[in-house]
């Protein structure tokens, strides 16, 4: 694993949450932050949301205070139909500007970036070769919004990659996905009864499966492989095989000539054809897969394969659609389950319930944790850890003691309850817990709270008693150590 | 219609952030392996449609209609790739589809020819679905060298392009420009062997005795010829042709063993030069020794 500490923008989208949850499970991995304007959709075992959006300084911070080494940017929107043009400039071309703004200079922790780009980089033109190359430019300056915004990102992070010699830059332009859980223009249109098409054409598709963009970042996170990249299953096929695949008819209902009058008129009856996605079902669009696979990747679908399974969710989707409700995570009654004092039965969700093994390595976690609140004196740290785990050993067995003893007056005291982050094997930074502390305004600092750890809410109570000694930030540390269960 | 003057892009332009050179040879190990229950290749080539068309116009016409000859025939390398270069002319030339079924039918080793053609193919509606699945596929200098570096296979090209096809029938066999030499750097990039081939009939089979701008401006078709058939029978007199006899003719391959080579501009000059020369020479040594245009 090349990456140690590692920022995912776009966390609350598909993208972002799919590769945290492969992420997390590196156990090389220490930390694992993502950061959105909204809430993460999907579980995420141990890694930190924090609730920002591209805004530079702020990242920076977030950059700097945790170390990041690798930032992977899933944000890209590549559909104009899932947002208005103007939001989607704003995400696609100042959202990465401003997240490179937050890996610049020298003194920058970050040493990789990862960029998830797509194969509408080279448009769709009649003179285009049959496969593009990384190498080769697009014929023709960009037509549709989306594609221009692509060109205008990517030419940010080639300026990144100029100035930055010694990070790497990955680059990576997906072609068009097909899976069961992403959402996409096309998709829609292969889940019509019959699969629309520009009378007289047959364009040519690539696919790729959401496993393999997922499994395709997380390359790039695993391994060190500066460049540009197009990420595209094997196989290119034409549209009318497409639609053989899926088992539907094809049915050139659009006109060769006035095709993008035709399109509003689908879009009115509810059928959503985007620009960039109506020059694709003219001209087609083929990439030359073959460097990603000479930098390691291995791919697990073909394109070929990537339509069967689409197909066969397709077929299956209108069966068991009601009956199995897929399991939605949902924050805030995870966060109710445990943090809530009137959760009495936490043995009944899986998430809370502690085995005693459970309950010592609980314990001994808050032993080491302990021994660190001490911020001043820890000049050799691995001298430090050493005594920390002997240390923790013994509080183990003591844990386990106590842990037998426990049991039995489990009903007449409240459980201890886990740490929210079950990370904390990693080599905690001895400094104070929130970089330039002193110039946060007292609602920044409040904002701040929710994300930081048992501890440091300790030493950050304390700091603040020294010095500001602002009522509400104290009463508002206090409250968030008692929602903890600070008596643990 | 798109334009299709070339155009740049006129943003930011730069380089792809230094992807890392990955060997040619290395990339052809990952080049995808065939998928045997596709009728399609990843070209867009069908098996089916093609054969369809094979086994029964092009079998008519190149058996009973054009009465075809051949010679040569050895001088197409069995495996490899390997360029064919040849000239152009009529209306809706057949030349190609003779070079193709010439090969399919008399060599000891047939193999599919990769036809290219016009950009235009690709944008009009119709062409852009049939002439693909028959195995043309756009003359894109990138598509050229995958189709002979990479999969090795033989290719087609016409370097006189549309020129050929515009010129009147009282400008027959006279090669126009061999373009700008592209064919010659796409072979020697490749390091794939050019041969020659000379074809006689096609411009007696759709003569072309004027071409008319404004009809070709007005329906946006590539050029818009008057042929005995065309435009009074329509679209499908395109396809009248009348029933020349067609002698094909393969020279003898020009080897480019040596990397590099495509990047001496003068040196590609001079073989696209030497190139034209042998087939013109042989063209008129063809037409010398033809005593009719209907029986040769």
């Amino acid at each position: 694993m090349d990456s140690k500490r590692i920022l995912i923008t776009g966390i609350s989208r598909y993208w972002g949450g799919r590769l945290a949850q492969a992420l997390e499970a590196f156990p090389e991995v220490e930390a694992v932050i993502g950061v959105d304007n909204e809430e993460p959709k999907v579980e995420l075992e141990r890694t930190e949301y924090v609730k920002v959006g591209a805004q530079h300084a702020l990242l920076r911070r977030v950059v700097e205070a945790a170390e990041i080494d690798t930032v992977v940017d899933t944000r890209l929107v590549v559909d104009s139909a899932t947002m208005p043009s103007s939001r989607a400039h704003e995400n696609n071309v100042m959202g990465t500007m401003n997240i490179l703004a937050a890996c610049t200079g020298s003194d920058s922790p970050v040493k990789k970036v990862v960029f998830k780009s797509s194969t509408h980089f080279y448009g769709c033109h009649q003179d285009d070769p049959a496969f593009f190359d990384e190498t080769m430019r697009r014929p023709h300056p960009p037509k549709t919004g989306i594609e221009r915004d692509i060109v205008e990102a990517e030419a940010s992070l080639n300026e990144y990659a100029e100035r930055h010699p010694d990070t790497a830059v990955s680059v990576l332009r997906f072609a068009n996905v097909l899976g069961p859980d992403v959402e996409t223009s096309h998709i829609k249109l292969f889940s019509l009864p019959v699969v629309p098409m520009i009378l007289g054409f047959d364009p040519r598709y690539q696919f790729v499966h959401e496993d393999d963009v997922v499994h395709a970042l997380e390359h790039s996170v695993k391994h060190r492989v500066p460049g540009t990249f197009n990420v595209a299953g094997d196989g290119v096929l034409a549209l009318s095989e497409v639609a053989g695949l899926l088992g539907k008819p094809y049915a050139p209902v659009l006109p060769p000539w006035g095709t993008g009058i035709a399109a509003s008129v689908a879009r009115r009856i509810g059928v959503e054809i985007p620009p960039e996605a109506l020059e694709q079902m003219r001209f087609g669009r083929g990439v030359d897969n073959r460097r990603y696979k000479a930098a390691g990747f291995t791919y697990k679908h073909t394109s070929l394969e990537t339509v069967e399974k689409l197909g066969e969710y397709l077929r299956l989707h209108p069966v068991v659609r009601g009956a199995q409700e897929p399991y939605r995570y949902e924050r805030e009654v995870e966060d109710f389950l445990r943090w809530s004092p009137h959760v009495k039965n936490t043995r009944t969700t899986a998430a809370s319930a502690l085995s005693r093994e459970q309950l010592a390595e609980l314990q001994r976690l808050l032993t080491s944790f302990a021994g660190t609140v001490d911020l001043e004196d820890v000049p050799d740290r691995a001298a430090e850890a050493e005594h920390r785990a002997v240390a923790a050993e013994q509080a183990a067995r003591d844990a386990a003691d106590r842990a037998e003893r426990a049991e039995k007056a489990v009903r007449s005291r409240p459980k201890p309850r886990p740490e929210p982050s079950p990370a904390p094997a990693r080599p905690k930074p001895r400094r104070r817990p929130v970089e330039h502390y002193d110039d946060l305004a007292q609602e920044e600092v409040i904002a701040l709270l929710a994300s930081l750890e048992h501890d440091d809410l300790e030493t950050l109570r304390d700091y603040e008693r020294d010095h500001a000694n602002r009522p509400p930030v104290i009463s508002a540390i206090e409250s968030v150590l008692a929602r903890r269960g600070s008596t643990v | 219609m798109p334009e299709s003057r070339r155009t740049t892009l006129s943003i930011r332009e730069r380089e792809a952030p230094s992807t890392a050179l990955v060997p040619a040879d290395e990339l052809k190990k990952h080049l995808p392996g065939v998928e045997p229950d596709r009728q399609l290749t990843d070209w867009g080539r069908s098996e089916r449609i093609e054969g369809l068309y094979d086994r029964t116009i092009v079998e008519f016409l190149y058996r009973y209609w054009f009465r075809a000859e051949v010679e040569g025939i050895e001088n197409v390398p069995s495996t490899g790739g390997a360029l064919l270069v040849s000239n152009h002319g009529g209306a809706l030339p057949p030349d190609a589809a003779m070079i193709s079924k010439a090969i399919k039918e008399e060599h000891a080793h047939p193999r599919p020819v990769n036809i290219t053609v016009e950009h235009f193919f690709k944008g009009y509606p119709g062409f852009s679905m049939l002439v693909s699945k028959i195995g043309c596929v756009p003359a894109h200098p990138a598509n050229v060298h995958r189709l002979l570096y990479d999969e090795e296979q033989l290719v087609l090209v016409f370097p006189e392009g549309r020129k050929a096809t515009e010129k009147l029938y009282k400008d027959r066999y006279r090669l126009r420009r061999f373009g700008r030499g592209g064919f010659v750097e796409a072979a020697m990039r490749a390091q794939a062997p050019i041969v020659p081939v000379c074809v006689v009939g096609a411009e007696e089979s759709a003569p072309v005795f004027a071409q008319v701008g404004l009809m070709q401006r007005l329906t946006g078709l590539l050029y818009f010829p008057i042929t005995p058939t065309f435009p009074h029978f329509g679209l499908l007199g395109m396809l009248g042709y009348l029933p020349a006899k067609f002698k094909l003719r393969f020279l003898e391959p020009i080897y480019f063993d040596e990397e590099g080579m495509h990047e001496d501009k003068a040196l590609v000059q001079t073989v696209a030069h030497e190139v034209r020369a042998r087939i013109q020479e042989n063209l008129f040594d063809m037409l010398a020794t033809r005593k009719s245009v209907w029986f040769g």
